[in-house]
């Protein structure tokens, strides 16, 4: 009834249902992202580069973003307690870099470390945030920053020898910023890559994005993860279908975990370094907000949220800071990707929330 | 004017969108009068409550048609305050205290005695300071004159609740203006020797002058206190008697009885109901908060369609929900002589059950997923259906064919299997609920409150199609309702709960009376007074 209903419908309709499907704060920055097209085209910069630049973050970005959706459906929240899942990608990274390995077996072992790292993490984070229902965004905030600055002294202290992490002088304790130059920097990046119009494909890149969308899909309906999305739509339906919801947030936090941790390997090695101490503190935020952009509500986000948003947010970043830093004045990078974050959650948290009765 | 009545209201009418609450009541109290005003649940009492005290709730809905009186001048109340101001107090069924606070604190609470200080010289009376001796001291003597020894400084937290109940009558007592009480089944949350003192001191009241509109369900308390008697029933006042021309038996058929509409799908044909015994419940407990069950042991036969009536509160919504493992449960449940384990929502389903909640929005349903995922995923995650392949991911054909075979078969208002549940009107709704129910294939299905918040039209529909369930595919079935009506109307038989507790059993046509007595815990609630 449905699909015949839609098939009648002239083009006109069907263009009005995908407006209406993507939202009008989402048209709302796509315009806003093509007059920054447009002022960057007049402007002269060189567009090539922007738009190969885009597709790089976006590709990094992605799976960070990613490791929101299952805390999301499952009623938790966006996952603010992602610094915990990044931290352990960066020690399986430097665990990798120390046992000495490089090349794609560096890059494999930094990876499969990260998730059992991320997921066990993830899930004693889980059994915390099953404690404390109903407060998980303020009190995940608060242990992504504690656990920032806790593993701030791992960093200093940590046994670590290579002396490619450690500070030159004194012999002991990670630099803030270690390169990966010798290890598996840009890895995926290089992988099958490009270039057409002079713009630059991360081929490898995207294609580990998209696979990892794609298994997460699969995993979002399978019988667990529709589980999951029932837990998050409503608690006492789950209960009376004899789910266990402490179990399936447990899942999600895992699930959160893993893919955080897998996320920062992906994210270093196309930016070429790992960066430690405080550098993770508000790499949640930057998540948070993408997904949120991409038109995922506190407890409703799917993968096509997941990519839009890296997408648009990403690319806002990429074309808008070069065009400002031309017109208004130098160095506003930092200023406005904080007002464009936090802008962005503000409004999706000060949306009505629909979960359960709607008052 | 000799005989001035403190109180009268003149053929009110309340309409909620549509819907008549209260089809022209009229009501009089007289000075130191107790009046009662009884009915089964919904049947407008509340209502008329909340027109008397200029509640919101009937401002924001468009108002009401008809007149108050007090004390012979006609007024307009247009809130809670006015109607305080003007001397209507109200005592409420649940307490309106702060558990912090003393007892004294609690009575005088925006009413505080206070003097000037030297900074409330600059910044106004907030700044005042309580004058606590003489707070305590009015605060004794409204305590006192209800004949309660509390001590008035005691904090309010962790007192008995009937001393909580005695706390708000005198806070009501404390306002000076008060000229008549408005008492919301003060008794309800009362042992039977707080009862007993409750309704002294309201005769004690009453001898003052002070007039008193008693709500109650329990008939025998009505006749021993109360002057007049009001009775309502769907929104009309159907008697208005004197005390001494009312018994139990004729108050309770007057609360009950209606004429039987014409539910239930009689070319169905009979009742597959047999002898055998289904389900045994035996001795049990639920904790559900509101409607807890204290001790309840049923056979339910198989093919049968069981009523559980009773009014609210009294535990008959707590059955259905402990059996099937949502609210703490204890007692021991026997289906076809296998034990089946209580808390534990799982076993319940893989004993061949299914529930469709009371609480439609609430449990019922994931308001924000497609009819057909409401339909499909507890199917899917009880028993493992609908779903394909080694990781065994959801088979989106199979959940759509079955989807829109049931939403054919029920006839399932709506613009198709995709649409979100939270578009669809409440029986709509409903019947989504039981579609997804019978995706489990139970042979025994409780259903509560099927009708609840939905319109008459659909309330028929959704009766028909329970008793048709019944008829052709065999499902037993246990209706929990509010509504007696409909209970005699499709039930093979009838079980009436009060206090947590079985009453007894009915035949759907037993008389009006003995339903109304049941209900009101009649039998135990006298011959419990007698022992005492």
């Amino acid at each position: 009834m449905a699909e015949q209903r839609l098939e009648e419908n002239g083009l006109v309709e069907r263009l009005k249902s995908a407006a209406a499907d993507l939202g009008v704060p989402r048209l709302i920055i796509f315009a806003f992202l093509a007059a920054m097209v447009v002022a960057a085209f007049l402007l002269e910069l060189p567009i090539d580069t922007l738009t190969g630049n885009v597709l790089t973050r976006f590709g990094m970005n992605g799976i960070l973003v990613l490791a929101m959706i299952p805390t999301m459906q499952v009623g938790m929240g966006p996952n603010f307690g992602l610094p915990l899942g990044i931290t352990c990608g960066l020690v399986a990274a430097t665990l990798s870099i120390e046992l000495g390995f490089a090349g794609l077996q560096g890059f494999l072992v930094a990876l499969s470390v990260a998730i059992a790292l991320g997921a066990a993490a993830g899930y004693a984070y889980g059994l915390l945030l099953n404690k404390v229902r109903g407060e998980e965004m303020t009190v995940g905030t608060y242990f992504g920053f504690s656990i920032v600055s806790l593993m701030s002294i791992f960093w200093a202290l940590a046994p670590y020898k290579s002396p490619e992490m450690i500070w030159p002088y004194g012999g002991s304790g990670l630099r803030v910023t270690i390169t990966l130059q010798n290890h598996f920097d840009k890895i995926l990046d290089h992988f099958l890559a490009f270039t057409v119009f002079g713009i630059d494909v991360p081929t490898g890149l995207l294609l580990f994005f998209f696979a990892a969308c794609f298994l997460l899909w699969l995993f979002m309906r399978s019988r667990h993860g529709i589980a999951m999305t029932a837990v998050g739509n409503n608690i006492r339906f789950a209960e009376s279908v004899g789910l266990n919801v402490n179990r399936y947030r447990l899942l999600a936090s895992t699930l959160s975990g893993a893919l955080g941790a897998a996320g920062i390997i992906i994210y270093a090695q196309s930016y070429g370094f790992l960066q430690l101490y405080q550098a993770p503190l508000f790499m949640a935020f930057f998540a948070v907000g993408s997904i949120l952009i991409g038109g995922a509500s506190i407890n409703h986000a799917t993968i096509k949220h997941a990519v839009i948003g890296t997408f648009l947010f990403q690319a806002l970043l990429v074309v808008s800071l070069p065009v400002a830093n031309l017109v208004v004045s130098e160095n506003l990078s930092e200023v406005i990707r904080i007002i464009i974050t936090n802008g962005i959650i503000l409004y999706a948290l000060s949306r009505r929330e629909s979960g359960g009765e709607t008052r | 004017m000799l005989s001035q009545h403190v109180l009268e209201m003149r053929n009110i009418v309340k309409e909620y969108f549509g819907n008549r609450v209260l089809k022209g009541v009229s009501l009089t109290v007289d000075e130191g009068e107790i009046h009662s005003l009884i009915g089964e649940n919904g049947a407008g009492k509340s209502t008329l409550m909340n027109v008397l005290f200029g509640m919101p709730v009937i401002h924001n809905t468009g108002g009401f048609d008809g007149e108050v009186l007090f004390q012979g001048n006609p007024v307009q109340i247009r809130s809670p305050f006015e109607a305080m101001e003007l001397g209507i107090g109200m005592v409420h069924q649940e307490f309106m205290l702060l558990p912090g606070f003393t007892v004294s604190e609690n009575i005088k609470l925006n009413r505080e005695i206070t003097r000037p200080t030297l900074l409330s010289r600059f910044f106004g009376r907030s700044m005042n300071r309580l004058d606590r001796p003489a707070m305590d001291a009015d605060s004794r003597r409204a305590l006192d004159s209800l004949g309660l020894s509390l001590d008035e400084t005691t904090r309010v937290a962790g007192l008995p609740v009937g001393y909580k109940q005695f706390v708000e009558i005198a806070r009501e007592l404390d306002k000076k203006k008060t000229k008549i009480l408005v008492l919301d089944e003060p008794t309800a949350v009362l042992t039977e020797s707080e009862a007993d003192t409750l309704l002294e001191t309201m005769e004690r009241l009453a001898q003052r002058g002070i007039s008193i509109l008693f709500i109650t369900h329990r008939l025998q308390e009505v006749l021993r206190v109360s002057r007049g008697i009001s009775v309502l029933r769907d929104g009309e006042k159907v008697a208005s008697l004197d005390k001494k021309d009312a018994t139990v038996d004729h108050l309770a058929e007057l609360m009950v009885g209606r004429a039987l509409q014409s539910v239930g799908c009689k070319e169905c044909g009979d009742s597959p109901a047999s002898e055998e015994i289904l389900l045994t419940v035996n001795d049990l407990h639920v904790a559900m908060p509101g409607e807890e069950v204290h001790g309840i042991s049923l056979d339910i036969r198989k093919g049968e369609i069981l009523g559980i009536g009773g009014l609210a509160g009294q535990g008959k919504i707590g059955i259905a929900n402990g059996i099937m493992g949502l609210y703490p449960a204890r007692g021991a449940v026997t289906k076809s002589g296998r034990p089946v384990p209580l808390n534990d929502t799982t076993s319940a389903l893989n004993a061949g059950m299914a529930f469709v909640s009371e609480d439609r929005r609430g449990v019922g349903l994931l308001l924000d997923q497609s009819i057909e995922m409401n339909i499909a995923v507890p199917a899917m995650q009880s028993q493992g259906k609908f779903l394909k392949g080694p990781f065994a991911l959801a088979d989106d054909r199979a959940i759509r064919t079955h989807a829109l075979r049931l939403i054919k078969e029920l006839d399932i208002r709506c613009t198709g299997p995709m649409q979100l549940t939270r578009r669809l009107s409440g029986g709509n709704q409903q019947k989504v609920c039981i579609a997804k129910a019978l995706t489990l294939e139970p042979d025994l299905l409780f259903v509560s409150e099927p009708t609840r918040g939905i319109d008459v039209g659909a309330k028929k529909i959704v009766l028909d199609l329970l008793v048709k369930l019944n008829r052709e595919l065999g499902v037993t079935i246990v209706i929990t309702s509010s509504e007696l009506a409909e209970l005699r109307a499709v039930c093979d038989r009838i079980a009436l709960i009060y206090h947590g507790q079985l009453e007894g059993i009915l035949a759907p046509d037993a008389s009006d009376k003995d339903f109304g007595i049941m209900m009101a815990g009649g039998i135990k609630g006298t011959t419990e007074r007698k022992v005492s």
